[in-house]
């Protein structure tokens, strides 16, 4: 939340994606976050992802709750209409303006007390209601604007930057998303671009509610020894299980991977993704293996990160209504209002 | 039995008679053994039980005369469906009248046929709100069952289905049951946001969840409807029971300085015509807006004229900027008051590539929707806010004055389910010589001929369904209203308010101040 705007003069070297944009368009203000917080990187992954994608920006709606990670929607896609609603409700928003316009794409960022604490039940119902959008949390474990609180996602045993232990068991957003009927559910780490651009364009591209987990160090409150949350831990106790490519439409496979190395999925709109295995026989698209795999995984104190679980023939929300197929914010009076002729027969039925 | 009138007649189960010691002298007691005769004609003890009451309405009709065969076609509409219960009824109300001629004569009072009906309709209000809903051109609702709104948003699902889904069942609404009333609300606010006319509807305890996102819409100026049906509160209070007391909570809800537009509808045929208005005030506005049923007019059954709609009237969406002005290059500012009525122009998302995008807060914002906290932004934006209110007081529909048959200094002022009984009671209290103009308030904020009316009035009964005054309080809050003006008549006892409460109280009100007046040697 700034009112420092980045001034707007490009460098005419910039690549420019097939709508003539360059990054520096998909962009937002200058962020107030502290230097190094984990969230602007994942800022610049949502730009970039964007900017890949070829999305026109205004035809992208970004939302959020309270919290660092909310103010984040500000640091990126300024041409994009924005709406910071109310602490742990910007899955309800999201819901409404999904069901108002289902012609946009809906972008939810969120933090883990916004979506693990406060809003822990409108996280779990936008996703069994099946909203179509992309839902990230910001995860850092902790309570950074009101100055280092454990947030419900703190690991059970994890310190705080004044040495207090964690007594309460920490949230694992993913394994809810999964249980919940997300169809496309990921984790990653700010700290890694490389795996969460393809993840990001992955959700955005995914009809159904897709979530993404992504651990992003609090460099503030933290990122020190005793923390399961901090930069080195997570790079210590990262266990990616796939690397992802988005493909839309169909691209020949250009590098050459062993047999066996490779997994596409082909999901219902065309487009592919395209998984390069890390573990053996993991299976993104069966939910119960990918359950089992992250609970034992969580055990042994790892973090398991990449595309966990995909449904290519996700539904979503405006499916299992049936709405019409013209935005509900587009119909006219003529298709809204009934007129006196049906209004005179409804009067008779009531006589 | 206290309520029964001097000379009235009081109709009991005899099976077991009671003493007469029992009974005031004053009136007429007649006992009918109901149990007694079902226990005898049925085996079941579930048709020992239902079949009391219409065994009663045979009895009934023997003693004030009501034609037999009027009963047996109630019974035929009423089981339309079952049809197998309409002989086992009509068995049961020969039982109580074959009972009744054999022991019992006529009491002297006939009823008359008469058709007082002529095309009026028979509604509930909640039904008739869901209907306006349709007409006003909601498209989302999203909801959570509870105690007395529920059927507003059943009806308005039942109204979308015959009305708004095309042969292949394509359907133009969306209806969410919402896990809680903060999700509901929250959809409304995400749809007014994003340009579709929404709606909630809900009773008090809902109201109460609601209040951060009433505030946000306040603030952030977002257009979004709600129903509050009200019951008798605080807290769980009466569910079932009816009362007018969420007033002040709607008028005043969220944190902060605010203030919302309220209509109060006083039965069906308000409800749907508030029901419709309320979306274009809404839009016109861009806020939120209550339409004020309660109990008594959203669960009961009224007899009001048959609906009307204008079949020229278009959905007037207010100030919204299109992509063809914004690439005109139309000046938009998201919180500037360009008009000088305080509403500023929005845009939907995804209306124009590179124009018009906003972010949209609960915090302070200047006129161009940039973050600020400096204190002349913020004070800014607040003064046109209520420089926006005092629009709204211009946009909502006005008060209905009946003027008393004579001159007079005295007023009374009501809103809402209160209008039949008071009706009624003018009517009793003209005849008894308290001559009283009578104004029906309709909305928050009040206009000024709601003022008018007051000044003009040396005295002034506020009647209203709640303890603490409510809708006084608002005159006095907003209006600058003397309280020594302002007498309270008060009824909250869940039960819905009657003519003889109001002849009484009113009545009495008016002998006092008489008394004082002859005490005094004023005239």
């Amino acid at each position: 939340m700034t009112y420092i705007l980045k001034p707007k003069l490009h460098h005419p070297s910039l690549p420019k994606n097939d709508l003539g944009f360059t990054r520096r368009d998909y962009e937002g203000r200058v962020s107030t976050l502290c230097a190094g917080c984990g969230h602007d990187s994942i800022s610049a992954a949502i730009v970039q992802a964007a900017w890949e994608l070829d999305i026109e920006p205004h035809r992208l709606a970004k939302m959020s709750g309270i919290g660092c990670s909310s103010k984040t929607p500000d640091y990126f896609l300024g041409q994009s209409h924005g709406f910071n609603s109310v602490h742990g409700r910007m899955p309800s928003v999201l819901t409404g303006a999904n069901l108002a316009n289902r012609d946009l794409i809906y972008l939810g960022v969120s933090g883990d007390g916004d979506s693990a604490s406060i809003g822990l039940g409108q996280f779990a119902h936008s996703i069994r209601r099946g909203v179509n959008m992309s839902y990230i949390v910001e995860n850092n474990g902790v309570y950074g604007l009101t100055k280092g609180q454990f947030s419900a996602t703190s690991d059970k045993g994890s310190k705080s930057k004044k040495g207090v232990e964690n007594t309460e068991s920490g949230i694992d957003l993913v394994a809810l998303a999964l249980q919940l009927g997300a169809t496309y559910v990921g984790r990653s780490f700010s700290g890694d671009k490389e795996q969460l651009v393809p993840l990001i364009k992955g959700a955005l591209s995914h009809h159904g509610p897709a979530f993404l987990d992504v651990i992003s160090p609090c460099v503030a409150f933290n990122n020190h020894a005793g923390s399961t949350k901090s930069f080195d831990y997570v790079r210590e106790h990262n266990e990616a299980v796939n690397r992802l490519d988005v493909i839309l439409g169909r691209t020949p496979i250009a590098t050459a991977y062993a047999p066996g190395e490779l997994r596409e999925v082909t999901q219902h709109d065309g487009s592919t993704l395209r998984l390069r295995k890390l573990a053996e026989d993991y299976d993104p698209t069966n939910k119960i293996a990918a359950a089992n795999y992250l609970q034992e995984r969580h055990a042994e104190g790892e973090i398991v990160t990449g595309l966990l679980f995909v449904d290519p023939d996700a539904t979503d929300l405006h499916d299992r209504l049936g709405t019409t197929l013209t935005p509900l914010n587009q119909l006219t009076s003529e298709q809204l209002t009934p007129g006196c002729a049906a209004l005179a027969r409804i009067n008779d039925g009531l006589r | 039995m206290k309520e029964i009138v001097p000379g009235g007649y009081l109709f009991y189960d005899s099976t077991k008679p009671l003493p007469a010691s029992k009974f005031r002298e004053d009136i007429h007691v007649i006992g009918v053994p109901l149990t007694a005769i079902c226990n005898e004609a049925y085996k079941l003890p579930r048709e020992r039980q239902l079949f009391k009451n219409i065994c009663y309405v045979g009895a009934l009709s023997h003693l004030i005369g009501i034609e037999p065969a009027v009963i047996e076609q109630l019974l035929k509409e009423e089981f339309a469906s079952k049809p197998k219960l309409i002989g086992a009824n009509l068995n049961a109300f020969n039982l109580g009248r074959d009972w009744a001629a054999r022991h019992l004569d006529p009491i002297g009072l006939q009823l008359q046929r008469a058709d007082a009906v002529g095309d009026r309709i028979f509604v509930e209000g909640n039904a008739a709100a869901a209907l306006g809903a349709v007409y006003g051109g909601a498209t989302v609702c999203a909801w959570y069952p509870i105690t007395p709104s529920t059927s507003l948003a059943e009806a308005f699902t039942g109204y979308c289905e015959d009305l708004r889904t095309d042969p292949d069942g394509t359907k133009r609404y969306a209806i969410v049951q919402g896990e809680d009333e903060i999700a509901s609300i929250g959809i409304v606010v995400g749809a007014g946001w994003n340009g579709a006319r929404a709606f909630t509807c809900t009773s008090g305890p809902g109201i109460s969840l609601m209040n951060e996102f009433i505030g946000l819409s306040y603030f952030a100026e977002i257009p979004a409807v709600i129903f509050d049906v009200q019951r008798g509160g605080p807290s769980t209070g009466m569910p079932t029971r009816t009362q007018q007391s969420d007033l002040l909570l709607a008028a005043y809800a969220s944190h902060g300085d605010t203030k919302h537009v309220l209509l109060l509808p006083a039965d069906p045929g308000e409800c749907f015509e508030m029901g419709a208005l309320a979306f274009d005030l809404s839009d016109r506005l861009q806020t939120a807006v209550f339409v004020m049923l309660d109990l008594d007019i959203g669960m009961q059954q009224w007899l009001v004229p048959p609906f009307k709609w204008d079949d020229t009237k278009r959905i007037d969406r207010g100030k919204v900027m299109t992509a063809n002005a914004l690439e005109a290059g139309e000046f938009f500012g998201r919180y500037t008051d360009v008009d000088g009525d305080g509403i500023p122009f929005r845009t939907y998302p995804g209306t124009h590539p590179t124009k018009g995008a906003y972010f949209t807060r609960g915090t302070s914002r200047n006129r161009m929707a940039g973050y600020s906290e400096k204190g002349v932004d913020y004070q800014d934006n607040m003064e046109r806010l209520l420089k926006k209110f005092h629009t709204a007081a211009t946009l909502v529909p006005g008060p209905v004055i009946r003027p008393a048959a004579q001159k007079t200094k005295t007023g009374v002022v009501y809103f809402g389910s209160t209008s039949a009984a008071m009706d009624e009671a003018l009517e009793t209290l003209e005849d008894k010589g308290h001559h009283i103009n009578a104004m029906r308030v309709r909305a928050f904020p009040f206009g000024q001929d709601v003022y008018d009316f007051i000044h003009a009035h040396d005295e002034i009964c506020v009647v209203e369904q709640n303890r603490d005054a409510q809708l006084r309080s608002l005159l006095m809050i907003e209006g600058a209203i003397d309280p020594a003006r302002l007498t309270s008549i008060l009824h909250y006892d869940g039960t819905p308010i009657t003519a003889r409460f109001l002849i009484d109280a009113i009545g009495k009100r008016l002998d006092a101040r008489q008394a004082t007046r002859q005490i005094t040697r004023k005239t």
